[in-house]
């Protein structure tokens, strides 16, 4: 872990480092954690006494169907949202102490769609963290060229604007963008969903290649089985704002767990090679 | 051709009154926006205060201008001048355009855009001048467009307290049963209305995001 933080310091002052920097961290010790998090709008529950940890440099999935919480769990990770009870720790400090946009900026936000900016072109998308951050000139635009290519994009497309991408090229600007001032997590919502099967094949390949090269401690939100064991270290399944089990991706299809069991057996045959692939 | 002639003859006149039609409408937009626009920001970011706000704006909407006129007559300060009374009232006319199509626009983005620009960190003031506003600036204009035009509309009655403006020609006319009078005022006046039309117009598409 120690080459990966020189890795981090070469890219200057990202603002998770400044963060990070206030407390010990090991490779123990988890990147983001869950204590007894509830989360509760008026009567309903949301969240019921959640805990999880998520350790450097994996990823974890979670994996759920619609209102079963797991996108709210994440929004909690860079206080989107905030838990009625419970602490949530990032880099062993509770996230709530602080600054909010700081945590914020050190934190990677990928979400359905994208959620470009419209009204920007593809390279002040990417640069919209690095900007914030009052980066010179010369730097943004140095990074946004690097990034263009670690995404796989070619660099004439940086004067585009989102509404004359395809929905490929929008998430992997996306992508791009959440990484662009080199954060040490990345939240990921939903990214690939929009898309159709090939495009999302391929963006999942390389999303893993990517990730081979960064080891990032992604949290990566789906409801789909096979992303789930292709992309994910270990899956989190959530239902009913519970947090069902924590498998990696080959104990999950052995797993007798009734609702593991109902989600392997509602995608299929055909899901061994995915988690294949993604153990690899 | 006699409505030309008379044109020609009191040319000077006519571009006083221009002016001074312009100025009421130009003063009473301007404010209209320094009120209407912060206004509908706060509504569409909380959305409590958005029908009391509304309700209100729709009020003053359905006060006949003349009536307006003479209700703020016997005000102390204002009624003293009949320019800043005219003012006032424009002023009160304009907001609920402006308001509501502050409050459209804003509330309009496109709330996964508003969710990605928070997440990653922006504060809130920079989310509204870099991605609200931007974005809703074309809705806001066309609010503005349609203040502008009523208000050069408006303008004329303002003439029944002194204000001044084309509406003078009008009544004067009116008072003289000639129509070339009439025309002297009416005429420039539309000219004005579908030129404010034009100008905002033509800002608005200039700022419409792709």
């Amino acid at each position: 872990m120690q080459i990966g933080w020189a890795d981090h310091c070469g890219f200057g002052t990202s603002s998770s480092l400044r963060y990070a920097g206030l407390v010990q961290t090991d490779a123990r010790t988890p990147v983001i954690e869950f204590r007894d998090v509830s989360y509760r709008i008026g009567s309903t529950q949301v969240l019921i006494d959640l805990g999880l940890q998520v350790a450097r440099g994996e990823i974890l999935v979670l994996l759920g169907r619609s209102g079963s919480g797991k996108t709210t769990t994440l929004k909690l990770i860079n206080r989107l949202v905030s838990p009625t009870s419970g602490t949530i720790l990032v880099n062993g400090s509770p996230n709530d102490q602080g600054d909010v946009i700081r945590l914020r900026r050190g934190i990677g936000y990928v979400i359905q769609e994208a959620g470009l900016f419209p009204h920007y072109t593809v390279a002040k998308n990417i640069g919209l963290v690095p900007k914030l951050e009052k980066w010179e000139k010369n730097r943004i635009s140095a990074r946004t060229k690097e990034l263009l290519q670690v995404v796989g994009l070619s660099p004439e497309l940086a004067d585009r604007y989102p509404h004359q991408l395809s929905g490929g090229q929008r998430q992997r600007v996306g992508v791009a963008r959440a990484l662009a001032a080199d954060p040490e997590i990345l939240l990921m919502d939903e990214p690939f969903a929009a898309l159709d099967p090939l495009t999302r094949d391929e963006l999942q390949r390389e999303f893993l290649q990517l990730q081979q090269r960064l080891h990032k401690t992604v949290v990566f939100v789906t409801h789909d089985l096979r992303e789930a064991l292709r992309l994910g270290s270990r899956i989190a399944l959530m239902e009913a704002g519970k947090l069902v089990t924590l498998l990696t991706p080959k104990e999950f299809l052995q797993s007798e767990d009734p609702w593991a069991a109902a989600y392997v057996r509602a995608f299929g045959g055909g899901l061994d090679s995915a988690a294949d692939r993604g153990a690899s | 051709m006699s409505f030309l002639r008379f044109l020609i003859q009191n040319h000077t006149q006519v571009l006083q009154l221009t002016l001074e039609h312009l100025w009421l409408v130009g003063i009473s937009t301007i404010l209209a926006m320094l009120i209407g626009i912060p206004l509908g920001i706060v509504i569409a970011h909380r959305t409590t205060w958005n029908k009391p706000v509304l309700a209100t704006a729709n009020i003053i909407q359905t006060i006949p201008a003349l009536a307006l006129f003479g209700f703020l007559l016997p005000v102390p300060w204002l009624g003293a001048r009949s320019d800043r009374l005219a003012i006032l009232a424009l002023t009160l006319y304009a907001l609920l355009p402006i308001i509501r199509n502050t409050y459209a626009g804003i509330h309009g983005v496109d709330a996964a855009v508003i969710e990605a620009g928070r997440g990653m960190g922006m504060t809130e003031s920079q989310l509204l001048y870099q991605v609200e506003l931007p974005l809703a600036a074309s809705v806001i204009l066309s609010g503005v467009r349609i203040a502008a035009v009523i208000s050069v509309g408006l303008a004329t009655i303002a003439a029944a307290i002194g204000a001044g403006g084309l509406g003078e020609f009008i009544f004067r006319g009116l008072a003289m049963v000639d129509d070339r009078v009439i025309l002297a005022g009416a005429i420039p006046a539309a000219i004005l209305a579908l030129l404010a039309d034009f100008t905002v117009g033509w800002a608005e598409r200039r700022l419409r995001p792709r």
